[in-house]
């Protein structure tokens, strides 16, 4: 009878990340392994195919120094688990949930799988809540609403990790009723000083007991990086859905994910698609960002930032590609914004976010938000346009009406994207709008005659 | 039921050991829970079964069934209106999140059914037998399944009924009967029959100037709109899901996000239906298989889609089907075809992707059904090229089977200028069989505009490129007036926001307007630098802006301020050349 959940010695094989075992006990496909040695914590890992002699265990971590002989294999029946509960926030776990801050084990109140379900589409509740920044550039032009994914595709030494820490800790939301909030950072195979940093920043703005951090660092094994966004988005959702708290989720480098996932699946001899990335990148991708969102009836929201860092700065590569085909949006940083010393380096042109209609405007923010950013989006793209031609004919070399958009761009990198501290909204509309200010009335075709009339023509004392 | 038992299994894709006869494409139900699969392949004594939910748990030993019939799915009058997943089961039953083995249960819904035929009736398959009119949807025929037919024996009279209650039996020549429902099953993958197809006339009109006027898409035609991510695909699929002149409209969310479902279902009901005057949900089905949702639903999501699409053309109608994104189905048809171990192609893609993207655009057509009624399906898929590279398969393949290729342009996006369809890059093969519609609502020189629109929009290109070397300013004024005009027809008329309340949607008279008006700029400026003026002065008139802006001031119900438009318009080109005149003199 195959019942026992324990195989010893069965081992009879280990390939790169796979371990083949005699088929000894009646386990499931994709249920929870855990292969435990004489030393050390034990690894993790799940069945990846059956037949009637063979289990084939995907490991996910590394399987060096294992042998053979001596692996005791325990199965848990069921897909990996994670247990939560309150006492979760102010806690730091390993990248596999592990409790690693030398406290007490949590009290665990429920049981997830850590791959957590796909939500009904039908149950998902719109999101339409605007999350203020403090941020201009994302408050008026990119605008981060309750529920989304949006997504920082940055490059390496951009200060992207800065801007998460900001974001984390300025966001509020406008009016009322802000309900309980709540962080949850996963560090996915970085270096220990940025997830100490944002540690740190959390712990000096006080947050920190609203804070769960999972770490998974660039020491830690890289096919564990598989695990961390999992393990993180299932604390996050007990938060956000069973305690109805707003959680924002922070994952970085979604980089350092994506190489693990190739090196798996170069292991599996899996047909690469681009770049030696396998071509079920994007449905894997997706069973982690779509985790974001918020649900009728229940009172919690669940927004994710995810971090990037886009090899060679390239937005054309898979991982930048892929996730901005699932994100809601994306917020591009700027190599060049950053050497000139604009700070948040935001290269607005490429950045976007998708659930800005729905937040934004009467109701939301205010009537004039979405005219607002459409104009500084249309005479940005002509200011950078007509950089362009200057490059070549010189300033001289351009028409008035150009030269006018040439000191428009300059003006809007220096003032509005460029910020010290943070603006409320309405301090970010006014830059905006003293930015418009300068160009000739027949140029401002996305903003009404009212529009017109108000902000441009009456200027304010 | 032919049974079998699993001998392997890893992701989607088992195998499983048989004496039975399975058949290729055969539903099967898989394991205690009875997942739903489909026999892909058939080895001697083993069958090859794609799953369709999540495996997890399954093991060898574990029994399969099969059902004997192909993956089909349930046609009724229920549809209108509702939210289903990629095999058509209803998601708005389902809990909080999608559970595997959620079969689809028979619903106690009742519909009022009236006969259309007497006993004693003769019934061929896909005639109709009676009429349904839900008070929240449109009228709907009932259709006799394609199996069937024969005289009627029995009628029930009219009155509420479930989807699957039999209510007319047949008696076939053979001298068996059959009992048929409201709804009934047919096989995804397999067209519904139609009497013939009939040459395409009139266009599948959108409200969305740069289609209708200058891209066009016949009614029964094929579309493609390619464009990397962010360039507005589903803002102009959801669009043209609200304002296009289909009766029906079937949106299939094919890999995409839930997000966007969510927003579908929340906005539709609460927006009108421009020519009825009823909320959009009413002649809406949506089919959602988000990008989390299980790979292998997702590449029978299309299928399903069309077919739900045929069977309302089937009933007489114009229906439009909106697939968002087929690069995400051929995707799947790739994950598929490497867990089979079949040898890769082009970028990973099986050799059969491009036949498969055939069969799905050979199904839209504009046809006599069996009924004699005259229906369409139309068909636009959304193309997510990696990277924004039109150069690879999927789309290369899917070029070759649309006539409208509405190509999405980055720069044009990120300048949020919308929609952002690349006018240089895009085409309609379309176009010439539609002159008679733009003649009957009172433009013939329709195409002649069309052309001209499109060489100034050319000519543009060629100039900026000029410009950049040499300035602008240094371009004899005949050129800077191309520049100009092509400026405002972008700015003017290709430009058209779908979030602006007056704008979202543009009627033909008011597409007509526009282009007259336009048009009479274009001649306007041209004779004005000959007197000479300078385009500069041009450009400098009150007017300019108020021409860019027509789109957004000007409202369906306020047509006469195009006239003011004109008149206006007029009146300052008669004393710019006027001063210039008296200025030479
Ligand atoms: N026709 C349009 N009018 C106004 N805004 C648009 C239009 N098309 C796209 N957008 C804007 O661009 C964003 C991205 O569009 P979307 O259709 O989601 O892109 P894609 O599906 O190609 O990734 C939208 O969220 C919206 O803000
Ligand atoms: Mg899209």
């Amino acid at each position: 009878m195959l019942a026992d959940t324990y195989a010893l010695g069965a081992a009879t094989g280990v390939e790169g990340p796979l371990l083949f075992l005699k088929r000894t006990v009646n386990v499931g496909l994709n249920e929870a392994v855990e292969i435990e040695e004489t030393e050390g914590p034990s690894r993790l890992g799940y069945v990846a195919a059956l037949d009637h002699d063979v289990i084939t265990v995907e490991v996910m971590d590394s399987t060096r120094g294992m042998s053979l002989a001596d692996t005791r294999v325990r199965f848990h029946g069921e897909r990996l688990q994670f247990s939560v509960g309150p006492d979760i926030l102010g806690r730091v776990f390993d990248g596999v949930g592990r409790v690693i801050d030398g406290g007490p084990p949590v009290s665990a109140t429920e049981t997830f799988n850590i791959d957590g379900l796909a939500i009904n589409p039908a149950m998902r509740a719109s999101p339409t809540d605007f999350i203020e920044t403090g941020i201009s550039t994302i408050d008026i032009m990119n605008s981060l609403v309750r529920g989304q994914k949006l997504p920082i595709f940055s490059g390496s030494g951009l200060p992207h990790d800065e801007l998460a820490i900001q974001i984390a800790r300025q966001s509020r939301l406008r009016g009322s009723d802000v309900g309980e909030f709540a962080i949850v950072f996963a560090a996915i195979g970085v270096p220990f000083d940025t997830a100490e940093r944002f540690r740190h920043a959390m712990e000096s703005s006080g947050a920190l007991e609203h804070t769960a951090l999972f770490l998974n660092l660039a020491s830690d094994s890289s096919t564990q990086r598989l695990l961390t966004p999992r393990y993180a988005l299932t604390a996050a959702e007990y938060l956000a859905f069973v305690e109805g708290r707003h959680v924002l989720v922070i994952m970085t480098d979604m980089t350092n994910y994506c190489e693990a996932l190739r090196e798996v699946a170069a292991s599996h001899g899996v047909v690469p698609s681009r770049k030696g990335f396998p071509g079920y990148m994007y449905s894997d991708l997706a069973t982690i960002y779509e985790r974001a969102g918020s649900i009728k009836g229940v009172p919690g929201s669940l927004t994710q930032l995810p971090i990037l860092t886009m090899p060679s700065d390239d937005i054309t590569h898979p991982i930048p590609d892929l996730t901005g085909y699932i994100t809601e949006g994306q917020i591009v940083l700027d190599r060049i914004l950053d050497r000139a010393d604009i700070y948040p380096p935001v290269k607005v042109l490429p950045s976007l976010s998708r659930l800005m209609k729905d937040g934004t405007g009467e109701n939301f923010t205010h009537p004039d938000h979405p005219a607002l950013a459409n104009q500084l989006y249309a005479a940005y793209a002509r200011a950078v346009h007509v950089r362009v031609l200057a490059s070549v004919v010189g300033r001289e070399g351009l028409a008035g009406i150009d030269q006018l958009f040439l000191d428009f761009g300059d003006n809007f990198e220096q003032q509005l994207v460029h910020q010290k501290s943070a603006r409320t909204l309405e301090q970010s509309m006014e830059a905006g709008w003293e930015l418009l200010r300068v160009l000739p009335v027949s140029e401002l075709t996305r903003l009404d005659d009212e529009q017109i009339k108000q902000y441009i023509s009456a200027k304010p004392e | 039921m032919t049974h079998a038992t699993i001998n392997w299994i890893s992701e989607s894709v088992l195998r499983a050991s048989t004496h039975r006869p399975f058949r290729v494409n055969e539903t099967a139900l898989v394991g205690h829970q009875q997942l739903l699969g489909e026999v892909i392949r058939i080895k001697g004594d083993e069958v090859i079964i794609q799953v369709y939910e999540d495996t997890t748990g399954l093991r060898p030993g574990d029994p399969v069934s099969g059902t004997g019939s192909e993956l089909s799915v349930h046609l009724g009058p229920g549809l209108l209106g509702n939210i289903f997943d990629g095999l058509l089961r209803p998601l708005a039953s389902q809990g909080v999140h999608v559970e595997p083995g959620a079969g689809r249960q028979p619903s106690a819904k009742t519909y009022p059914f009236k006969p259309s035929v007497v006993v004693g009736t003769r019934l061929t398959s896909g005639t109709v037998f009676g009429t349904v009119h839900r008070p929240d949807a449109l009228a709907q025929h009932c259709l006799v399944p394609p199996d069937c037919e024969g005289e009627v024996v029995e009628i029930s009279p009219a009155g509420e009924y479930t989807e699957d209650h039999p209510i007319c039996t047949l008696r076939r020549p053979t001298g068996e009967t059959c009992a048929i429902a409201m709804a009934h099953y047919w096989p995804v993958r397999q067209p519904r029959p139609i009497a013939e197809h009939l040459p395409t006339e009139g266009p599948l009109f959108t409200g969305q100037r740069i289609l209708d006027s200058i891209f066009p898409l016949a009614c029964g035609g094929r579309a493609a709109m390619p464009g990397g991510f962010g360039t507005g695909k589903t803002v102009l699929q959801e669009t043209l899901a609200k304002w296009c002149d289909a009766d029906v409209i079937v949106y299939v969310g094919c890999g995409e996000r839930g997000n966007e479902m969510a927003g579908v279902l929340h906005e539709f009901p609460a927006l009108e239906d421009t020519r009825r005057g009823r909320p959009l949900m009413e002649r809406t089905v949506i089919i959602a298989n988000t990008s989390n949702m299980p790979v292998a639903a997702r590449e029978a999501s299309i299928y399903t889609a069309v077919t739900v699409a045929e069977y309302f053309r089937d009933q007489g109608m114009r229906v439009a089907l909106m697939a968002d994104s087929t690069s995400r189905w051929a995707e799947a048809l790739r994950e598929i075809s490497g867990r089979l171990g079949e040898l890769p192609s082009e970028a990973g893609y099986p050799a059969y992707l491009s036949s498969r993207q055939a069969d799905f655009y050979e199904r839209a057509a504009h046809v006599r059904t069996l009924n004699g009624e005259v229906g369409s399906l139309s068909i636009i898929g959304a193309v997510s090229p990696p990277s924004a590279d039109f150069s690879e398969p999927v789309t290369t393949h899917t070029k070759r089977y649309v006539r409208c290729f509405w190509a999405l342009d980055a720069t044009r996006a990120q300048a949020r200028f919308y929609p952002a369809i690349h006018p240089l890059l895009s085409y309609s093969e379309d176009a010439d069989v539609l002159n008679t519609f733009w003649k009957e609502h009172g433009n013939p020189s329709w195409p002649a505009q069309r052309r001209r629109f499109l060489t100034l929009l050319e000519k543009q290109a060629r100039l900026e490129r000029m410009a950049r070397i040499v300035g602008k300013d240094a371009l004899p004024p005949s050129q800077q007036q191309v520049l100009l005009s092509a400026e405002l027809i972008n700015e003017a008329f290709l430009r058209q926001s779908a979030f602006s309340a007056k704008d979202r949607f543009c009627s033909a008279e008011r597409q007509i307007q526009m282009m007259n008006i336009i048009s009479q700029f274009i001649d306007l400026s041209e004779a004005a630098i000959e007197q000479p003026v300078s385009v500069e002065a041009i450009n400098q008139l009150p007017i300019m802006r108020r021409l860019r802006r027509m789109g957004e001031d000007i409202a369906e119900d306020e047509m006469k301020k195009f006239d003011q438009l004109r008149n206006d318009m007029l009146s300052e080109f008669t004393q710019l050349t006027r001063s210039a005149a008296t200025n030479a003199s």
